[in-house]
């Protein structure tokens, strides 16, 4: 078939970044990505902070802002020993939310939307708060697979639901993250595609019907924006909830 | 002691000038409350499904290894259907945040 063809996963596609270099020791966009975020906070920080003013200015006013967010989040999941832990989800949320939003301009790279991104995060993220679990109640910790209240006889059938419950935490928290990114990036190329498959065989009166695509784009921003932010922020809360249930053990 | 009756006298002057300029409190909160019980929806409405397929994945998956372990494919794996099942209805409960969980 000749003329313009939908190839919605070629965005998703790693190539080699920063030239020669970055071919030799296979740097590719999706690291370029994530040194960008983890630059652009850290300048935004330095930037922001740098004035220290008592009326915080713009820049400053959005660092605080993000600091007052995820502090409260810890200390609303995790309660008050939860600042142990605001480094790490400030970290997380921080770039998730900057990987996100950089993901939506063109000619940048999503790296949410790998899989192997995600999922590196969310064991990350299990197996510090198993650690974290075992550090604190040593190895009583392995009470929390034990419901109780419950008749013994019920354990043997109760107990691996229980530990399936908890393997299965790494797999929704990346595939949450990872499927919501990648199904917002497809939809935009296909309907991107359409406009151009709509020109291609109607001519001008399908230049004039891709205006609907269009329009289904332009909302879809709007979509993405929702998600990228809500997206990050399901990633940091979960966190918590899972470092919740380390410390807590309930 | 006379800082903190600066703060509060600066409370009051604030919280007059927010009335003068029609930004009364109720308002705001009212709308800001249906708001974030509207986003929490969707935050819960998120992570449901996930839930319970995660759950379902595990399980099959760890059922399947330990087929290939003692070569009786496979029914560990059959076995581990409904315990994913179970599981996955488990995380569900956990996550609509019930006492029980």
């Amino acid at each position: 078939m000749a003329g313009p063809s939908i190839d919605a996963l070629g965005q998703f596609r790693l190539s080699t970044g920063l030239g020669p270099l970055g071919a030799a020791v296979n740097f590719t966009n999706s690291n370029e990505a994530m040194l960008a975020s983890a630059i652009i906070i850290v300048v935004l920080f330095a930037v922001g902070l740098s004035a220290r003013a008592i009326v915080p200015g713009r820049v400053q006013a959005l660092v605080e802002l993000l600091y007052e967010f995820v502090r409260n989040m810890c200390v609303d999941t995790i309660g008050e020993e939860g600042l142990r832990f605001f480094p790490l989800v400030f970290t997380l949320f921080s770039f998730i939310l900057l990987g996100n939003l950089l993901g939506l301009f063109p000619y940048f790279f999503a790296f949410t939307s790998h899989i192997a991104v995600t999922l590196s995060l969310a064991l990350f993220v299990f197996v510090f708060s198993t650690g974290v679990g075992f550090y604190t109640h040593g190895f009583r910790f392995l009470k929390f697979f034990v419901p109780e209240g419950v008749p013994a006889w019920l354990l043997p059938l109760l107990v691996p639901i229980e530990i399936i419950s908890y393997l299965s935490r790494p797999v929704s928290l990346s595939v949450r993250l990872f499927a919501n990114m990648t199904a917002g990036h497809v939809m935009w190329e296909v309907f991107a595609g359409f406009m151009l498959l709509l020109t291609a065989s109607f001519g001008i009166l399908g230049a004039f019907a891709s205006v609907i695509p269009l329009g289904l784009n332009i909302a879809l921003v709007a979509l993405e924006l929702l998600v990228a932010g809500l997206q990050a922020y399901v990633f940091a809360i979960l966190t918590c909830l899972y470092l919740h249930d380390a410390v807590h053990m309930h | 002691m006379n800082e903190s009756r600066d703060q509060d006298s600066f409370e009051q002057r604030l919280a007059a000038a927010r009335d003068n300029a029609g930004l009364g409190k109720p308002k705001t909160d009212k709308a800001q409350n249906s708001a974030s019980a509207a986003q929490k929806a969707i935050n819960l409405a998120m992570r449901l499904g996930v839930e319970l397929v995660a759950a379902m994945v595990i399980a099959v998956v760890i059922g399947w290894g330990l087929d290939q372990l003692f070569h009786t494919k496979p029914w560990l794996m059959i076995l581990m259907v409904p315990v994913g099942m179970a599981a996955g209805l488990r995380n569900l409960m956990r996550a609509t945040g019930s006492k029980t969980g």
